[in-house]
């Protein structure tokens, strides 16, 4: 294929593509996310292609390895075109019914359809599924449909069509209005709106610029940036060269986490098949615009999410962040003007383009607009992707997507934003999912993250688990994160060992508020955050384990002990062969015992035991 | 064996400018599984730094590893879904079980042990990974077959 060198040329080849492809011939999907990948997706895949071809069906349908669908509780996915046909927890062994009754037949395979728990009903189309019907997908939505790794298949969903009509329709200053009047903000966290930063830049003295997508996404619990760069790794192009051209920049660079090695291998791929059509490099589309983009793997380092972190490391150095008395719009990479979003917040670009301003701007809150997707993990049921209007409610999220606590016990929190956001409790999920409402509850959208809790969870020991992060994280830079954090970390430690003292609560806050005052980045200026919010919602707990030395969510080995409920136990002695420290004694078919000197409250017991005997309190 | 001439190769490769220190040291890693002292000082001459600021990043990194690692590699996912889904208790087993703590590497040099903050499957958590392979939905008291695998199969492999 040459290089496309005008609109007119993208048009025919456009055309080209359209007339091979038909909507109305089967297909079959198979979700390639990470999560289906570790269950098996590959080997379904393969038994497939096997199948089709044993059946003599292999020129009759299509089949796809696609990017994650989203529903991962329920891996692998396989949903089969055109009727949506929706499998899950699918195996090599299912494949030739699948194959037989499904693409030859046309009928569903029961035993592999969901199963509503609520109504008790299979559901056979994906559409009808609730994890999938509760939910609005727009950057999401091809992620199922597509080969990420061919671009006349992103074509054919209308792909590069909002850049044709940036270059050729409109001026860089109509491309950042659009943006502006969108509403649009940036979807890392922040929340800053992405047309003014956009607007900033262009004004910015220099020739040189740079435009910059920030794939490093580091909060644990958060995967939807990376399923972006796996499922659509050109949407997420396209919103790039579009913005390059809004603010001038001839330059960009996408810096994505070394972990995650498919997505790094899609978004190479999808860059040398645009610089082989001409959508990127020298003269796109014979428009005159000039633009490179290249990929930059990070090392490892959580603060390099951080932009001017990320900046520093991509100039080949440690990445420590610096202060932003200057916006990067004015002095960024190599102090150029420079513009950084993160991944979501480009994906969205090529919809606003295409669909216009308004239509953006219709979905959402007063003051966020557009959807978000989030990653929907912990103590939930139906762990996946979800994406929905902004302003949703995190009980929609919870319980209605969510489909409610694994556990069957209560929800107590709902974490966001990551190390650097905060535990929301039960009370108030009806909170709408917006920049303001979530700051306000002493929490941030983050980049989307939601970790659910239930009453297993210590509030104590998760406030730890995010300070350990933050203090190990912590570049060491500014003096308040790298002893804050410490000193905050050492305290509770104390607590979770039952060794806290009286105003241990009221030095974590002092402490917490010196961190948000004295560091440069929003690393150190957030990572009491996870603290202060547990401090203000659940303070009962931190009394309990201060005074009381008692662990209510009985989760802190130190205040918990172990021991066999007599009524239940059957003296079959599975925990004592399974426990690791010899610590269970007792005859066969007598009542066993515990002894707490030897025990390490490993939870192994606990674990093997069938007859739920062993207590923890 | 360290080999200056591969290390020369992935100089030469990206170009001995700052910009691509990150990229050299990750090429190098893959290579060796670690970052050798040597080829560490080879590039320092190589793009007339002092060996301080090579050092520097090579140890701000974590995907970085400036002694030799294990034969296996284990990971046990300690991201919040992980944390609280139990992913504690998992790594303190592996830790009893091999004797080693977090980020070091057994005696025998046949298993390295490492937790991280997120692999991005947390349907599957708490999970560990050994070699690539995923274990999900894991449990302290499944770790010890899981590590069983792997110690036989040396042994047979030895054998």
């Amino acid at each position: 294929m040459p290089r496309l060198t005008s609109r007119a040329e993208f048009e025919e080849w456009r055309q080209s593509v359209l007339a091979s492809w038909e909507p109305s011939k089967p297909c079959i999907t198979v979700c390639g996310g990470t999560g289906c990948r570790a269950l098996g997706a590959k080997e379904v895949t393969a038994a497939l292609g096997r199948e089709l071809k044993k059946q003599g069906l292999q020129d009759k349908v299509d089949l796809k390895m696609t990017g994650c669908h989203g529903f991962c509780e329920r891996g692998p996915l396989v949903v089969v075109y055109p009727q949506q046909i929706f499998y899950q927890g699918v195996t090599a062994e299912d494949v030739p019914d699948i194959v037989s009754e499904t693409l030859v037949k046309g009928n569903p395979v029961e035993r592999k359809l969901y199963v509503d728990p609520v109504t008790g009903q299979p559901v056979v189309h994906e559409p009808d599924v609730p994890f999938y019907r509760e939910q609005k997908r727009v950057l999401m939505k091809y992620n199922g449909l597509i080969i990420p790794t061919k671009i006349e298949d992103y074509i054919a969903i209308g792909g590069y069509q909002a850049l044709c009509k940036a270059l050729f329709e409109m001026t860089p200053e109509q491309v950042i209005e659009e943006i502006k009047r969108s509403g649009l903000r940036g979807r890392g966290g922040a929340g800053f709106p992405t047309g003014r930063k956009w607007e900033e830049c262009r004004r910015a003295d220099g020739d040189v610029k740079y435009v910059i997508c920030n794939a490093d996404e580091g909060d644990p619990g958060a995967y939807q940036d990376r399923s972006l760069v796996e499922g659509n790794p050109h949407s997420i192009l396209e919103g790039i060269i579009i913005g390059a051209y809004a603010v001038g920049a001839h330059e960009g660079f996408i810096y994505i986490r070394h972990e995650y090695p498919l997505a790094v291998e899609n978004i190479t791929r999808a860059i040398e098949q645009a610089e082989a059509y001409g959508l990127l490099g020298k003269n796109i589309l014979g428009s005159g615009f000039d633009f490179t983009f290249k990929v930059h793997r990070g090392a490892g380092a959580f603060v390099c999410g951080e932009s001017s972190a990320l900046m520093r490391s991509i100039e080949g150095y440690a990445g420590e962040p610096r202060a932003k008395r200057i916006h990067a719009t004015e002095k960024g990479l190599w102090d150029r003007p420079t513009v950084l979003n993160n991944v979501k917040t480009w994906a969205s670009v090529p919809y606003i383009i295409n669909n216009g301003a308004d239509w953006f701007a219709q979905m959402g809150t007063a003051t966020s607009k557009g959807t978000m997707v989030f990653s929907l993990v912990g103590k939930v049921n139906n762990t996946g992707l979800v994406e929905v209007p902004m302003g949703a409610t995190l009980r929609h999220l919870v319980f209605d997507i969510g489909g409610g606590i694994s556990s069957g016990k209560k929800c107590k929190a709902v974490q966001t934003g990551g190390p650097s956001g905060g535990c929301i409790p039960e009370r108030l999920l009806d909170l709408p999912v917006d920049y303001e409402a979530l700051t306000e509850a002493g929490s941030i959208m983050g980049s989307g993250g939601l970790i659910v809790m239930d009453e297993d969870t210590c509030m104590v020991d998760v406030a730890r688990y995010f300070l350990h992060f933050t203090m190990e994280e912590s570049c060491g830079k500014c003096t308040a994160c790298r002893e804050g954090s410490r000193r905050m970390y050492e305290i509770l430690e104390r607590i979770v060992h039952g060794k806290g003292q009286e105003g241990d609560v009221e030095r974590l806050q002092e402490i917490g508020e010196a961190m948000i005052a004295g560091s440069l980045c929003a690393l150190g200026r957030m990572a009491p955050n996870p603290v202060l919010s547990t401090i203000r919602y659940f303070r009962d707990e931190y009394e309990a384990h201060i005074r009381d030395k008692r662990c209510p969510a009985a989760v802190c080995k130190d205040l918990i002990t172990f021991s066999v409920i007599a009524e239940n136990c059957t003296g079959c002695g599975v925990c004592l062969r399974n426990c690791p420290q010899g610590a269970i004694t007792g005859e066969k078919k007598q009542v066993h015992h515990i002894d707490p000197n030897k025990c390490i409250r490993c939870g192994i017991c606990r674990e093997v035991c069938r007859f739920n005997a062993i207590k923890v309190e | 064996m360290f080999d200056v001439n591969k290390v020369d190769a992935v100089i030469e490769k990206h170009g001995a400018e700052q910009r691509a220190l990150t990229a050299m040291l990750q090429d190098i890693q893959s290579e060796y599984n670690y970052l050798p002292r040597e080829a560490l000082e080879r590039i320092a001459q190589k793009m007339n730094l002092p060996l301080i600021q090579v050092y520097q990043v090579a140890k701000f990194y974590k995907a970085f590893s400036l002694e030799p690692r294990g034969k296996h590699s284990i990971t046990v996912c300690l991201g919040t879904a992980c944390h609280v889904r139990g992913g504690v208790a998992i790594a303190d087993q592996v830790g009893r079980l091999l004797g080693v703590k977090p980020g070091e590497t057994t005696k025998d040099r046949r298993f390295s042990f490492d937790t991280v903050n997120c692999l991005g499957c947390c349907a599957l958590g708490p999970v560990m990974v050994v070699d690539g392979q995923y274990y999900g939905k894991m449990a302290a008291s499944k770790v010890e077959r899981v590590l069983q695998k792997y110690m036989e199969e040396e042994v047979a492999a030895n054998a």
